[in-house]
């Protein structure tokens, strides 16, 4: 294991992937690895990329990782498929758009299954991000799983989450709903060369102006509808009364709203762009005391999801699991309820996990 | 927890027809192995980088243009190059009978032809592996 250390922390391809493998095992001896590389972590920076199936995540992060190549900067990848939750197998395909970075010795990337994960990444991402920055990445790019409207935890392990949209998925109600659309930190319209494109990217300004007015404790831009403001031609019968003046933007520039910019994968378009912008937004960022802030925060919630791993584990090793049958018994014969026999098997656990051995040693 | 079968599928030359490709990679995905799918069109170098980045257990390989006694033992040489000896490499596709027996002096384990039942292939893989699952 110090020899596979090592040789990763030397930039070692193989020794890289084949620590990702045991994390992803979650072999006891990756952990051990996780705290020999803590001194060579910190300095890559994580992007997100997230948005619905097909929505051309993969071919943007090819085309990405082709900009950041341009600027000199080595280029980690992990990009998240599915797992069938029936054979627990999966295809791993979004490598298929970025095979024409396979043999460039500044790119690295690699396709994990979620492996039962639903929040748009797998349990692994968070030690996988740690390796290859170790080995020496100062992008890391993490592609997750087309996501619907829920799977945010690519938030937890990415210090800018660009999420990527495109024309012709719903209405201006389905900007504004939580979830997914509450963690962009740069939004994106792909394929802008669609129908409806400039009216996606109006939808997403109007909720993103909202949500700086109400964060700001201000009351939204009273008169005409934002949206209908911007573009008077957008409602049909362009309700604004005659010689009503619009209200200009009441978004002070100095305000930091996620920008929204309008993209074409396939053939690059606005991809520089983009690139620009991400590097901006990691750059205010650093300058802000943000970045250690958003990292302490991811920290905290991956400590606690460890913990909950932790106790999965230990609730599948046989003495808890005879503890929680025999509780179950007691349960159905009604000698005690639920939660009287869910507090006996907390403190079960908490026993076992007192001489729980710790991963570096 | 025991390790998942990673298998990398590829289709390397200038032949467009990964239909078969995909049934054994879908086939593959049932029987519970991680299938990384790499598409047309793969050089072997390109084949050989994806293997090693994606630390697969298996390199399997469609051919239907006929450039199979060049293009499989290069993979097995670009591997032996990168020190790799725990990839279990095999084939096929349209190989004539007679490169057979070539094919696997020059390292690629077995070679399946059309109408291979995909459980034939599945055994092959989980009774060959050359690195130990737990």
């Amino acid at each position: 294991m110090t020899e596979l250390v090592r040789r990763c922390i030397a930039g070692d391809v193989r020794a890289a992937a084949r620590l990702i493998t045991l994390l992803e095992s979650q072999d006891r001896e990756a952990y051990t690895a996780l705290y020999r590389l803590k001194d060579h972590v910190g300095h890559a920076h994580v992007i997100g990329i997230t948005g619905p199936p097909g929505a051309g995540k993969s071919t943007l992060a090819d085309k990405l990782i082709a900009q950041f190549r341009a600027r000199g900067l080595k280029v980690g990848v992990l990009a998240v498929d599915p797992s069938s939750p029936f054979s627990g197998g999966a295809i791993l395909g979004d490598r298929l758009r970025m095979q024409s970075h396979a043999t460039d010795r500044g790119v690295f990337i690699r396709s994990l299954a979620t492996r039962g994960s639903l929040g748009g990444i797998s349990k692994a991402t968070h030690g996988a991000i740690r390796v290859l920055d170790a080995a020496g990445y100062d992008i890391i790019l993490v592609e997750t799983v087309g996501v619907g409207q829920s799977e945010i935890d690519v938030v937890r392990v990415a210090d800018t989450v660009v999420l990527v949209s495109v024309p012709g998925l719903g209405d201006d109600i389905q900007v504004i709903k939580a979830g997914i659309m509450e963690i962009g930190d740069i939004f994106v319209v792909n394929k802008a060369d669609r129908d409806g494109a400039d009216r996606v990217v109006r939808e997403l300004r109007a909720m993103l102006e909202t949500q700086a007015q109400l964060t700001r404790g201000q009351a939204p831009a009273s008169g005409p509808d934002t949206l209908a403001a911007r573009d008077p031609g957008f409602m049909h019968h362009a309700a604004i009364e005659p010689g009503a003046q619009p209200p200009a933007t009441q978004v002070d520039p100095g305000s930091e709203m996620p920008p929204v910019l309008k993209t074409i994968a396939e053939n690059g378009t606005g991809v520089a762009e983009l690139t620009d912008t991400i590097l901006r937004h990691l750059a205010r960022l650093a300058s802000t005391g943000e970045l250690e802030r958003t990292r302490l925060e991811s920290i905290k919630y991956q400590l606690g999801q460890f913990v909950f791993e932790e106790i999965d584990h230990l609730l599948g090793t046989t003495a808890l699991t005879d503890v929680r049958d025999e509780l179950a018994r007691k349960v159905f014969a009604r000698k005690t309820d639920v939660y009287s026999a869910g507090v006996a098997l907390f403190k079960s656990i908490l026993q076992q996990g007192a001489d729980h051995g710790h991963p570096q040693t | 927890m025991e390790r998942k079968i990673r298998v990398l599928v590829a289709k390397p030359g200038l032949d467009g027809h990964d239909r078969g490709a995909k049934v054994i990679a879908r086939s593959l995905r049932d029987a519970g192995m991680e299938v990384i799918y790499t598409g047309l069109r793969q050089t072997p170098e390109q084949i050989v980088s994806a293997a090693i980045q994606e630390d697969v257990d298996v390199i399997a390989m469609s051919i239907l243009s006929g450039a199979h006694n060049h293009l499989f033992p290069r993979v097995v040489e670009l591997l032996k190059e990168q020190g790799v000896d725990d990839v279990l490499v095999f084939g096929g596709g349209v190989i004539p009978e007679e490169d057979i027996p070539f094919l696997k002096s020059k390292g690629i384990a077995e070679v399946f032809g059309p109408g291979t039942p995909t459980s034939k292939t599945i055994d092959f893989i989980k009774a060959n592996l050359k690195r130990a699952l737990a």
